[in-house]
């Protein structure tokens, strides 16, 4: 149970990074990836994935 | 309120009161529409006083790439070195290496005066990058101001970290007050941990965004609105937009028009929604000129990684790979700059006042205003060669002053050697609705062609300060009786 990113529409912004509460996202090389271990789709915390809802390209997809 | 107008000749302010009393000499120094202390505020700022814009410089750093709002003339995927709009770079920074950029441009430029951060996100999506940004260069290079831009959705958050860095302007995109019209200019907005759509995220995204302007006035900050201009949209909206910011006291209204390309890809460029015509443009900015908050006229929409005078690209010099890792930061230039500033506006203000009193003491015949577009390098001076011009300032004159309307972009026509055919059509469209072409030097055959298309075109002036040049065109116009091209186009 986790989030990726599809390289291809990532753009970088970082906008995923700085709302994921459990630091899964982080930049490599030209994009961003997501850590499946700590990625919890936010169950607990919010109502919905937040790197899935500030994505601006819908690169944040259920893995 | 005094003068609705920033004019670059400040000829009177353009008031509607000071300009039917006008009884003496109509130009006064620009900085005179100012009171003192607000005019040190503003004197360098090339965005916020228009007569500075033709010596100051500002850089945008890049070190905001995220964004809470997805706006229909934005296509974040979309990044071309050659495209000057908001919301583009072509390098994204860390505060680090904003600051190495900013001290070797400073070292450089000796005419920079400004730090801005323009996204290409939104500056305030970003704030731990933003305020450490600011952090370093205020430290380490205290003459210059810090500038951001928001889009006023997180501006409540982060009123109380503005005032402490002493952040003293700031821009917010603002283009509509009403949530029925915000909901086709914005698909979704991110907030409080979710994505609203519609008009709830057009109604949350006002909200912030008259509460952000609130606190910003409210702590004497100088706030500068910019509204796109959507033909269809909110082109008959903005007058309730700057009733608005106006009632909340904001310094300067910027209406811009939209840009849309398809080839942006941005939602409105592919789903055909046009940008207005120059001409409409200036029709929307007149309307709005007697309202009582200042407008902009010289703005260039510029990139989150512009540098340079407005209007001028410098940032594929300046790009972090040629940039020394240690830069060394030398004054020298900056200082000598402001002391030849100092002196050039006096030079400037008298030139100013000549002109006006040239315009008040033309014959009382011939055309009542005369739109002149101008071919200039910086320095408020005709100086550029018709065929090198990116863009011209248009301008107006009438007996009472000279006013600024706006840049048209254009191409330029020569490309070395030979011009380019398309694009002298190009130009003469993009210079609808103007009469007379001030340029430093024009060659035979686009003089030729643009007398053809009907405007008078003048190379009389070279090296000349713009209005004094402005001036005697709209004299001898007046002096032959001519009809303005505009009334016989």
């Amino acid at each position: 149970m986790a989030y990726t990113i599809i390289a291809d529409d990532c753009t970088a912004c970082a906008a995923c990074e700085l709302e994921c509460p459990n630091g899964a996202i982080s930049a490599k090389k030209s994009i961003y990836i997501i850590d499946a271990s700590k990625c919890t789709e936010c169950q607990g915390k919010h109502k919905s994935p937040q790197c899935a809802a500030v994505c601006p390209t819908g690169a944040c997809v259920p893995a | 309120m005094s003068g609705e107008i920033i004019s670059l000749t400040s000829i009177g302010r353009l008031s509607g009161s000071k300009r039917t009393t006008a009884g003496g000499c109509p130009s006064a120094q620009s900085h005179d529409d100012y009171d003192p202390a607000l005019w040190e505020r503003i004197k360098d700022h090339p965005c916020y006083n228009e007569q500075a814009h033709h010596d100051f410089a500002r850089v945008h750093v890049a070190v905001a790439p995220a964004c809470n709002i997805q706006c229909n003339y934005c296509n974040r995927k979309y990044d071309c070195s050659n495209e000057s709009r908001p919301g583009v770079v072509s390098e994204k920074l860390t505060p680090e290496q904003a600051l190495r950029k900013v001290t070797h441009i400073a070292a450089r430029l000796p005419q920079l005066s400004v730090v801005g951060i323009a996204g290409p996100g939104d500056a305030l999506a970003n704030p731990k990058w933003t305020f450490q940004t600011f952090e370093l260069i205020s430290r380490n290079l205290p003459h210059l101001k810090l500038c951001l831009s928001t889009n006023g959705l997180a501006l409540p958050d982060h009123l109380d970290t503005i005032k402490s860095f002493g952040i003293d302007h700031v821009t917010m995109t603002i283009n509509m007050i009403d949530p029925e019209i915000g909901a086709r200019i914005y698909p979704w907005i991110f907030f409080d941990h979710r994505r609203w759509t519609g008009l709830d995220a057009a109604k949350i995204l006002h909200e912030r965004q008259m509460a952000g302007l609130e606190g910003l006035t409210a702590a004497g900050i100088l706030v500068k609105v910019n509204s796109v201009l959507i033909p269809g949209v909110n082109d008959h909206h903005l007058a309730e937009v700057n009733a608005a910011i106006r009632a909340r006291g904001a310094f300067l209204h910027n209406v811009m028009p939209l840009i849309s390309d398809p080839a942006h890809g941005t939602a409105f460029g592919l789903g055909g929604q046009r940008g207005p015509t120059p001409e409409e443009l200036t029709e929307a900015q007149e309307r709005l000129g007697g309202s009582g908050v200042r407008l902009m006229r010289h703005c260039r929409q510029c990139r989150a990684d512009a540098v340079g005078l407005l209007g001028e690209s410098r940032d594929a010099d300046f790009t972090l790979d040629r940039i020394p890792e240690q830069p060394v930061l030398d004054l020298a230039p900056h200082h000598a700059y402001r002391a030849h500033i100092e002196r050039e506006w006096q030079h400037r203000r008298a030139a100013r006042a000549a002109a006006g009193r040239q315009l008040a003491a033309a014959a009382p015949r011939g055309p009542a205003k005369l739109r002149v577009a101008v071919a200039t390098n910086g320095g408020g001076r005709v100086n550029l060669h018709f065929g090198k011009a990116t863009e011209f300032l248009v301008y107006e004159a009438d007996s009472t002053g000279i006013r600024l309307l706006g840049p048209r972009r254009v191409e330029n026509y020569c490309l070395g050697g030979f011009g380019d055919d398309q694009r002298l059509e190009a130009v003469i469209a993009a210079l609808a609705g103007v009469d007379v072409l001030l340029v430093a030097k024009v060659g035979d055959c686009p003089r030729a062609r643009l007398e053809q298309a009907g405007l008078r075109i003048d190379d009389s002036h070279g090296q000349d300060y713009i209005e004094p040049a402005i001036a005697a065109c709209f004299a001898a116009a007046r002096q032959a009786g001519l009809p303005p091209r505009r009334a016989s186009a």
